[in-house]
């Protein structure tokens, strides 16, 4: 290992980038280089470097490197390793479900609003189901919002209207009823044991049970949640991390206007 | 520790006695109140448990029945008490023949108030005596062992199920961890009864349950003893069963528990006079089983903004004192909480971190104080995320916090790996080692920006608590003056529960369990 430590640098290989046959980069165009870290339920040895290094290697990993290797209990053991990939994917040929508006500030919604629907639109939130998280809601409704865009409430043409908490669905569809909502919006902190799903899920099963589904825009939102999951689990939309109120707030009511919500 | 923040000490002892007040106007009506998650825990020290042949828990059997019939006024004690004296059985047989329908606690023919407490009172003696022997083996461990100086480095597992966490526990012991945290599983704060055994089925986290607390009291003593080294055990006594939780862990020997007077209410939203007057009895009987609490006034600065709303944290710390001194707990077992949550984009927030967490700690000189680590600015860049928990521990190290809950990098992306734990573990030694006593080297800038920081707070939080003095807490919560949160004193889940004690009315261990301390 210590002959190879410092003379990362394999010269056959191709230096031109070639989208078709994309790889990670580290110093080098192509060399391919990665670092993973994982724990194995073995004890800390020569024998389980070498187990380490063969995971690597069936990663895809050439040349593994076992750059650390430290105890976490008898029989645990922590790996760092770097490598290279030997994996390449086709660039040009990958196409992604993203959620296509553009978005507006808080100014140019209000005004969208004004001149599209001509009344104030009700949007309706809550961290659904078992989930005691507030963090991925609040930071798209609270007034204050989250850093530097400014949350719902703070919208002049939005009605914003934050549940909290553990609200379970069928509270949730029958308040956003009660409040007139045009918006419903869902998020999902919690998703162990793909929890988030099958709460999801029965959201969306509730709302067509009762004839609703249409009656809202429904938009779902949380660190696991891709606008890929959010349509396939029939929502309109989805929000992953990074995403802020001006995201949600210029989706849903373009979304509105398309379908002719007034 | 000399004041390095030139304090205001008449607004802390202003803002100590409207905290003061509000405590007393609430426990006027505390003392006129019961709950039947209250009753349910006198009915578990009275040595009641077990569930029904559908899994409903006897204690909740027993406290269904006497609100059924319309006495539970009088308190589990009294009933319980008195069909022991009519029938001379012990208290699981009172509930075993409740359960069967055999027996009508209302139908009882009344024995005397001198009857029915002799009856109770050689159940009463023999749970005390249990949670004196918890209490002096962990006397006895920490004698051996000795307590650790400095922070004690506070761990998190939560994996649903008992034995997986019994692994992870004992690694995160043998890697330095003081404090194992059993999260619990999501949405147990909102059920009104404690399940039953060794559970492995779980979201987000493990029951609460007596069996899961002894399986992992035996195995961290297990471990502490090859370790040398005692390791405490930390569960959530918070949402509608509080004093069950707290009856459990005296039981048990738990050392930490979560236990907020307010918490419940905002963030649970549970009704507001339910978890004022469960808060109560769940922290005489962690006062009495020598337990350290941990408020939650950390969760204040995940909904609100953390520069902005610094000073409710530290009102609410107040409150928190206050709550806990009426429930008879001793400083020394408060750990008051609070955490390093600003925004990194913004200049000089370690400043204002450093000022808040030393400002707590001249405030609260004896407290063992809770920190958290940053949450809500952690975005899964795990590289950043270890940094900004090594500021967290720099914080710490500097001010003298106590409960230090290691922050994990891989916060805000998946409950931690083992590995995640052992660099936080490590983070969090390397950072206490070497700067040991740099806190003690340092002396603040008269009227520079962390002096002015804690004084600016400190005077937000008097006001504030001379608000809430005149408004009454109920009507401050109402108003959501606490985390942006309106809760009304009728909403919320919980209030069915509550009802007004009647004339023969008695909790013994309130009577025996208050202002003590277990072997002492």
């Amino acid at each position: 290992m210590s002959s190879g430590l410092y003379n990362t640098r394999k010269t056959d290989f191709d230096t031109t980038l070639d989208l078709t046959r994309l790889k990670p980069y580290g110093d080098t165009m192509n060399d391919g280089k990665v670092q993973t870290s994982f724990t194995l339920p073995v004890k800390d040895d020569a024998r389980g470097e070498e187990a380490a290094r063969q995971i690597a290697k069936k990663m895809g990993l050439e040349e593994p490197n076992v750059a650390f290797h430290q105890a976490l209990d008898k029989e645990f053991t922590f790996y760092v390793v770097y490598g290279s990939c030997v994996h390449t994917v086709n660039y040009e040929d990958i196409h992604v479900m993203t959620v296509e508006s553009d978005v507006m500030t808080m100014e140019e919604t209000n005004e969208y609003i004004q001149k599209n629907i001509g009344r104030k639109v009700v949007m309706v939130g809550a961290s659904t189901g078992t989930d005691a998280h507030t963090v991925g809601i609040d930071a798209i409704m609270n007034r204050k919002g989250f850093a530097g865009h400014y949350g719902l409430e703070r919208y002049d043409m939005i009605e914003a209207y934050n549940l909290g908490s553990q609200v379970p669905n069928e509270e949730f569809i029958r308040k956003g009823l009660e409040l007139n909502a045009d918006v419903l919006l869902v998020s999902q902190t919690v998703t162990q044991k793909d929890v988030h799903i099958q709460n999801m899920t029965e959201f969306i099963e509730l709302l067509e049970a009762e004839g609703l589904r249409d009656r809202f825009v429904v938009i779902c939102g949380g660190p696991r949640v891709s606008h890929e999951l959010a349509k396939e689990l029939g929502f309109d939309a989805g929000f992953g991390a990074g995403s802020y109120a001006d995201d949600v707030a210029s989706f849903a009511v373009t979304e509105m206007v398309k379908r002719g919500m007034k | 520790m000399e004041s390095r923040l030139n304090l205001n000490l008449d607004l802390v002892a202003k803002a100590r006695a409207s905290a003061a007040k509000v405590a007393d106007d609430v426990q006027e009506f505390i003392d006129a109140h019961t709950t039947v998650t209250v009753e349910r825990a006198v009915c578990r020290l009275l040595g009641i448990d077990g569930v029904n042949d559908v899994d409903v828990p006897l204690p909740n059997v027993v406290v269904d029945h006497l609100q059924e019939k319309g006495i539970l006024t009088g308190g589990a004690a009294f009933y319980v008490g008195n069909a022991m004296a009519e029938h001379h059985i012990d208290p699981q047989q009172v509930a075993e023949r409740v359960s069967a329908g055999e027996l009508d606690l209302s139908k009882v023919p009344a024995h005397s108030e001198t009857e029915v407490r002799q009856a109770v009172a050689p159940v009463v003696e023999a749970t005390l005596a249990r949670i004196n022997r918890n209490v002096g083996s962990r006397n006895d461990f920490l004698k051996k062992f000795g307590d650790k100086e400095g922070p004690y480095l506070y761990i998190i597992v939560a994996t649903g199920n008992i034995y997986e966490d019994i692994v992870q526990a004992k690694a995160g012991a043998k890697q330095g961890a003081d404090i194992i945290a059993v999260i619990r599983t999501t949405g147990q704060s909102l059920l009104d009864y404690v399940p039953y055994g060794a559970t492995t089925e779980g979201f987000g986290g493990t029951y609460a349950t007596q069996e899961n607390f002894r399986l992992m009291r035996a195995a961290l003593d297990e471990v502490g003893k090859e370790q040398g080294r005692y390791i405490r055990l930390c569960n959530y006594c918070s949402g509608l069963c509080m004093p069950e939780i707290a009856a459990m862990g005296a039981l048990e020997r738990l050392d930490v528990m979560l236990n907020d007077a307010l918490y419940g209410i905002l963030f649970r939203d549970i009704n507001m006079q339910r978890t004022i007057i469960d808060q109560y009895f769940s922290r005489v009987i962690n006062g009495y089983a020598g337990v350290i609490i941990n408020t939650g006034e950390d969760n204040y600065l995940t909904t609100d903004d953390a520069i902005a709303s610094a000073h409710t944290v530290l009102a609410s710390q107040f409150l928190n004192e206050a709550f806990a001194l009426r429930a008879g707990m001793r400083e020394e077992q408060m750990g008051l909480g609070h955490a390093f949550e600003m925004d990194p984009e913004i200049e000089n927030t370690f400043l204002y971190e450093l000022a808040q967490a030393q400002m707590a700690r001249e405030i609260f000189p004896k407290a063992p104080l809770k920190y958290m680590p940053p949450t809500k600015f952690m975005t899964g860049n795990i590289f950043r995320g270890h940094i900004q928990d090594a500021l967290f521990n720099m914080v710490a190290i500097l001010t003298g916090q106590k409960l230090q809950l290691l922050g994990m990098m891989t916060e805000a992306i998946h409950t931690p790996f083992m590995s995640d734990r052992a660099l936080a573990i490590e983070n969090a030694q390397y950072i206490f080692r070497t700067m040991k006593d740099l806190g003690a080297e340092l002396t603040y800038k008269e009227g520079g920006i962390i002096q002015s920081r804690a004084n600016e707070v400190l005077t937000k939080a008097t006001d504030l608590l001379a608000e809430i003095e005149d408004l009454g807490l109920f009507t401050t919560i109402e108003r959501g003056i606490f985390a942006d949160v309106k809760r009304p004193k009728d909403g919320g889940k919980g209030l069915a529960g509550v009802v007004i004690k009647g004339a023969e009315y008695f909790n013994p261990f309130i009577e025996l369990m208050k202002g003590k301390v277990a072997a002492q």
